[in-house]
């Protein structure tokens, strides 16, 4: 963790979302540090997915604020930017991994154009610039690069999935919202995954926030977890202490709830 | 004739339409809606076109009225007969004769000129259609001027196919802020659209968009740093007229596999071969 670092990269209070008399969140609030990661578990419908929407702006909220230091240094409160600022901020320096990568992939243009959106969307108007470029984002997710003029149809679920993650690093963004990332692999497959995710955080210094029902992922990925039920933060801690020594009933269920073979 | 009022449309619709241009024509590449009304025609033979073509003619201009390049096929002749009908004005084949021209699928060889104003029949008026099904997300997109996702397009083009493949419809960025499709011409009309001195009106009656390019205003063809826009080349001239750097459309002749490569702008053709130009309805 940067130690330098004064001020939190987002700073959540009193985020409340409702769906009709249906509370999907209630009174979040947390601190993400630079370079810091941050597991977010509950059961199903507990409000995660919510949380992470209302965040990155894809919902709009009900109430609470959301406060963002740019990279330029300025705070900006997310729920009150002005639509054009909060979507380039949302293309440059924040990436959201979707749980379904066909939600986060162009499924009918190549595996390289897909990377290269981002850029291109930014203004990169060199052909050969753009593909270099996509050629190296698919080498650090290991993606052969003979597969860079292929469609992501072609690719297996944990293919699709590192693509996705290409396709957000390529700007280097400095928040990373993931949702559910290694939902729908198997085992083995989600154990490369979140190698190359640790790594990737690691060496890139990203901040993230990922939001899971899986506690083995947030145990290898998390410095600190949020547990959420019905809306609410139940508890939040470090990850080895939230798991290890769970305090509120429901997190002690939640642990408890894990098969080991 | 005195069936219907000047130019078959009643005033009212005519001072709508001409509202909608004067705004397209302030916001150069911008879409207006429009009521578009039912014409004596179906969607897709021109009704917008002739929408726009009826709210600007005026008793002086001399009308012309090209489909695919040629003023005798079955569109061209219709629409021309029935502007014929509707307002009497005087018609020709001839682009320098012509003050209102309209046309589907060409810009005429002939440049044009100061006064002169171009209207296009335009199918889909939406650059961004195919790439985002969504009308609110891709107003949202003009609005925020998003528009990296049409060169991800020709990134595909280019990563499949080695150049952009695509040859009509090719996208250009108006006044350096519009995204905009510039109806189905060839992309070898595509540098007729930049800083044109004629008036450039599309429209697009099943859309019902209305679209222009002032005279004078930069229109640039998309591309990239290391694969700029070209227009098509042929390696022959026009069989019939012997020109060379004209758009020439490949005619089958026989059923042996003969053909052979013709201008497409009939006018501009048959004024470079002895015996001059055939009257209109190419008599």
């Amino acid at each position: 963790m940067n130690e330098e670092a004064e001020r939190p990269l987002l700073s959540v209070r009193g985020l409340a979302k409702r769906y009709g008399a249906q509370v999907a969140c209630l009174d979040v609030g947390f601190d993400l540090w630079p370079g810091e990661v941050l597991g977010v578990v509950g059961e199903s419908g507990s409000g995660k997915t919510t949380l992470l929407d209302c965040l990155s702006g894809r919902v709009a909220a009900d109430g609470g604020r959301v406060e963002y230091a740019t990279a330029s240094g300025e705070v900006v409160d997310i729920r009150r930017l002005d639509e054009p600022r909060r979507r380039r901020l949302l293309r440059t320096e924040w990436g959201v991994v979707h749980q379904n990568p066909r939600d986060g992939l162009r499924m009918g243009v190549t595996a390289g154009a897909n990377v290269g959106e981002r850029l291109m969307a930014l203004g990169a108007r060199h052909y050969g610039g753009i593909r270099g470029e996509a050629l190296a984002w698919l080498a650090q997710v290991e993606i052969a690069g003979d597969r860079v003029d292929d469609l992501p149809e072609t690719f297996s679920g944990g293919m699709q999935q590192r693509l996705q993650i290409a396709r957000n690093l390529v700007t280097r963004p400095r928040l990373v919202l993931m949702d559910e990332p290694t939902g729908g692999l198997d085992v083995s497959v989600q154990a490369r995954l979140l190698d190359l995710l640790r790594g990737l955080v690691a060496d890139l210094g990203l901040s993230a926030i990922v939001v899971t029902h899986d506690l083995a992922v947030t145990r290898l990925l998390a410095h600190r977890l949020l547990v959420m039920r019905s809306g609410e933060v139940v508890e939040s801690g470090l990850t080895d202490q939230v798991l290890d020594d769970p305090q509120h009933p429901y997190s002690q269920l939640l642990v408890s709830s894990v098969l080991h073979p | 004739m005195s069936a219907y009022n000047f130019a078959f449309l009643d005033e009212h619709t005519k001072r709508m339409i001409r509202r909608a241009i004067l705004k397209a024509v302030a916001v150069p590449g911008y879409q207006v809606p429009f009521g578009s009304r039912e014409m004596p025609l179906s969607y897709g033979w021109g009704t917008g076109g002739v929408q726009v073509t009826a709210s600007v003619i005026g008793p002086d201009d001399v009308l012309k009225v090209i489909d695919q390049g040629a003023d005798d096929t079955t569109n061209a002749v219709s629409i021309r007969k029935f502007f014929e009908r509707t307002t009497g004005v005087p018609t020709t084949t001839r682009t320098d004769q012509a003050t209102l021209i309209q046309s589907r699928h060409r810009i005429p060889e002939t440049p044009l000129r100061a006064g002169q104003i171009l209207v296009l029949q335009v199918p889909i008026p939406e650059p961004l259609r195919w790439l985002e099904p969504r009308e609110a997300e891709t107003r949202k997109m003009h609005a925020l001027e998003e528009y990296g996702v049409m060169h991800v397009r020709l990134y595909e083009d280019i990563t499949r196919h080695g150049r952009v493949a695509q040859t009509y419809e090719y996208p250009v960025l108006v006044n350096g802020r519009y995204m905009m499709r510039p109806s189905p011409i060839p992309k070898f009309d595509n540098p007729k659209l930049d800083m044109s001195p004629a008036l450039l009106l599309f429209g697009a009656g099943r859309e019902k968009r209305i679209y222009a390019v002032p005279p004078h205003t930069r229109v640039k063809s998309l591309d990239f740093e290391d694969h700029p826009f070209e227009v098509e080349h042929w390696d022959r001239p026009c069989a019939l007229c012997g020109v060379r750097g004209v758009f020439l459309d490949e005619i089958i002749v026989d059923d042996k596999g003969g053909r052979m490569f013709a201008c497409s702008d009939t006018d501009h053709c048959a004024r470079r071969r002895p015996g001059g130009a055939p009257g209109p309805d190419g008599a």
